[in-house]
């Protein structure tokens, strides 16, 4: 791993109250975007759903032309983008509970749903429960790898890692069952740390849903094409793969470019607010682009201001972003963003390299960035001066 | 046609219909119940009358009930309870409240200040056991104060349409005869129905409160009558303990008529905490309320216990909680909140 904060003393060191400084700023900033929320936001999310249904509608008419490629290619970009659109913009904010507070039935964390295969609730518990409290976390987050990849040099290296960038591949195109299968953790079940028992009603709860997905995505809409029922159907594979692509790509970029710290299990125990904060930061990655790229990556591509107010409505990360990075530069800490190609590129970069043997691509990683943290300060400031055991971000 | 929207919402799924049909027109819903605003009248000061149209999932009420509305003030669908002031069982299948606008009341003064026609509302299916019952009582005595005139001048305009032929009297107590909403309808009733007695009182001009003797004088054969009042507190009370005392007081129904108020001192922990799903109380000690259920030895849902993952979010049925992160309190009955950030604020009753 590169480190972008070292300076030439080594890295940077946080004291614990600069990050209880950085921790009120950020406070400070999530509560005047709170007290802000009103009309403006709703309009939002409302003309985000009309552009969504919009294009799924006609995606799913132009298919009745699909007889005719250039209308084919048209009903798959339509119904495409109206995948991307549900999933991301849509679907991943609200059920973070970023519209809880609207108090709109149609945009509550509690009962919404997605149009992928992964039941709401059981997404909600892998990834806002547990990645986001967790994040980075070794044993913890399991997004690190998702249970199959190598992602940080931290995580043991065995031969079967060679075929890591096959398995991201699969992983790509399979996206959605990949995030179905995810709250399983099928990995501790063959090792042993998980009964079959204990997923039985996750089992049950992906049936019905995936069920209903294949019922219409694969059966019900290409029968009601009739005669294209073939052509329908190609259609529909083919929107939900450019779907699996862009979801997988745009959230690979999040926490595996080059410059992400991870963390152990000891480093976080008992953390502050602050201390929380920092990991987010320090764990997260932006990418830059366009208004249209950051609607179409669900405001993703701010994964920074995603990880530090994961219940803030999504449309807001853009007006974050600065104050944010300006916080940042001043207590010297990274602000980890490019472009999609260099992010992408890095991440890809990643899986091959660690993929290989240890001894091979040599050990990089040192921290980039140290948090002194409170209870080292009193009675051991020479430990933390030396970064023994009192640190986080190794 | 449950069945058709079914089978059309194996196509919209995992959407439910009305997702896509409220984006064509609000009023277009295959499930859920709202309400298209077609009259607004401000004929009394400080009140609205509003004419509703609902959807044709609507069932009617029954004489007395409340209906919810919800209206979207700077974003957020806030709820109210109002009861209808028309009579039961019309063919029209319209719905009239009549609204005052209460200092400080957000809904109230946002509909008294904004209602058009045109404007659409959410809505909830009648609801509630003050009701006239079928067959009809022989003798029926109304008493209302303020703006508790409403679901008692249903049961009246019921009654009237009716042609009910039995002994009714009707009492209502208002700050000037220009605060009584339907003024001119109910003087319209009362020529128009020999049996009814329907008299105004307004306490501040020297009519007096309601007491013993003016009951007496109104339906002095209130023993033998079915009685129904809602009103402010001072007035419920006055009129329960002289039912009380009479041993009538099965023969009484009220309204409870209470507006949500929010304690002076957020910070100061006092009052009981119900899990009502659980059937569990709890003295409300200050913590948040996730530590509470669990100190009471529940096991409520949770996550992150920082208020990021929504996993411990449980309705709020009555009471006041503050936001201990941002220090906000909020008293709107039915909302969901997170259990883990926010602490009660006198007596709460959570649904879990």
């Amino acid at each position: 791993m590169t480190i972008l904060t070292e300076t030439k003393d080594g890295p940077l060191v946080l004291s614990p109250d600069q990050v209880e400084e950085l921790g009120r700023a950020l406070d400070d900033l999530r509560a005047r975007i709170v007290a802000d929320l009103g009309d403006s936001d709703r309009e939002y999310i409302y003309s985000i759903i009309k552009a969504q249904r919009g294009f799924e509608i006609a995606g799913r008419s132009l298919m009745y032309l699909g007889f005719l490629p250039p209308f084919w290619l048209a009903a798959v970009a339509a119904l495409s983008v109206s995948k991307i659109l549900d999933n991301m913009e849509i679907g991943h904010n609200v059920m973070h509970g970023q519209y809880d507070w609207m108090r709109e039935r149609g945009l509550n964390s509690r009962e919404f749903e997605w149009d992928t295969v992964c039941p709401a609730d059981q997404w909600k518990h892998s990834h806002n429960y547990l990645h986001h409290t967790y994040t980075n976390i070794h044993g913890m987050d399991r997004d690190i790898g998702y249970g199959i990849l190598r992602m940080d040099e931290s995580q043991k290296w065995n031969p079967l890692r060679l075929g890591q960038p096959l398995y991201a591949f699969g992983l790509m195109v399979l996206f959605e069952w990949g995030v179905m299968g995810h709250d399983l953790e099928v990995e501790n079940i063959i090792r042993g740390k998980r009964s079959w028992s204990d997923i039985k009603k996750l089992v049950k709860g992906q049936w019905r849903k995936a069920g209903r997905q294949v019922l219409k995505d694969y059966v019900v809409f290409p029968a009601l094409t009739g005669p294209l029922f073939v052509s329908t159907l190609a259609g529909n594979v083919t929107a939900n793969l450019v779907r699996n692509l862009w979801a997988f790509s745009i959230i690979f970029c999040g926490h595996f470019p080059t410059g992400v710290q991870t963390f152990t299990e000891a480093e976080t125990a008992e953390e502050t607010r602050g201390e929380w904060y920092v990991r987010q930061m320090l764990g997260s990655a932006n990418i830059t682009g366009s208004k249209l790229f950051h609607i179409m990556s669900g405001n993703l591509s701010h994964q920074i201001e995603h990880h530090l107010f994961p219940d803030l409505p999504a449309n807001r990360y853009p007006q974050l972003a600065p104050e944010v990075r300006e916080l940042c530069e001043k207590y010297g800490l990274p602000y980890n963003t490019g472009s999609l190609g260099q992010q992408v590129g890095s991440v890809w970069m990643k899986i091959f390299k660690l993929a290989l043997p240890p001894f091979l691509v040599g050990k990089e990683s040192t921290p980039g960035v140290i948090v002194m943290r409170q209870q080292v300060v009193s009675s051991d400031l020479q430990a933390v001066a030396s970064g023994n055991t009192t640190e986080v971000g190794v | 046609m449950v069945g058709l929207i079914d089978l059309v919402q194996t196509l919209t799924t995992p959407h439910p219909l009305d997702r896509y049909l409220e984006l064509v027109r609000p009023t277009l819903t295959a499930r859920e119940l709202r309400a298209e605003i077609t009259h607004v009248r401000r004929s009394v000061p400080g009140s609205v009358t509003l004419t509703l149209r609902p959807t044709r999932q609507w069932r009617g009420h029954a004489a007395g009930q409340y209906v919810q509305i919800g209206v979207v003030i700077d974003g957020i669908r806030h709820i109210r309870c109002y009861s209808p002031v028309n009579p039961e069982g019309r063919r029209d299948r319209h719905i009239q409240l009549t609204v005052k606008a209460h200092p400080g009341g957000l809904v109230s003064q946002y509909l008294y200040r904004n209602a058009v026609p045109g404007m659409v509302v959410s809505l909830e299916p009648a609801a509630g056991v003050f009701r006239l019952p079928e067959p009809r009582p022989e003798r029926v005595l109304l008493i209302s104060g303020g703006s508790g005139i409403t679901p008692v001048l249903s049961m009246l305009r019921t009654l009237a349409e009716e042609g009910y032929p039995g002994e009714l009297a009707f009492l209502h107590y208002a700050k000037s005869p220009e605060a009584v909403p339907h003024r001119a309808e109910l003087e319209v009733i009362a020529q128009a129905n020999k049996n009814f007695r329907i008299e105004m009182r307004h306490p501040g001009d020297g009519s007096g409160y309601f007491d013993y003797d003016q009951l007496e004088r109104v339906a002095p054969w209130f023993a033998d009558g079915e009685t129904y009042v809602c009103g402010p507190q001072g007035l419920m009370a006055a009129v329960r303990k002289i039912f009380e005392a009479e041993q009538l007081s099965d023969r009484l129904h009220a309204e409870e008529f209470t507006l949500a108020t929010t304690p002076v001192d957020a910070d100061e922990a006092f009052g009981t905490v119900s899990f009502s799903a659980s059937g569990k109380n709890a003295e409300n000690n200050g913590a948040v309320l996730l530590e509470q259920a669990e100190a009471a030895g529940l096991t409520p849902e949770y996550g992150c216990r920082m208020g990021i993952c929504f996993s411990c979010t449980a309705v709020r049925r009555t009471g006041c909680t503050r936001n201990v992160r941002t220090g906000e309190t909020n008293s709107d009955p039915d909302q969901p909140i997170q259990l883990c950030i926010n602490a009660p604020v006198g007596d709460v009753e959570i649904d879990i």
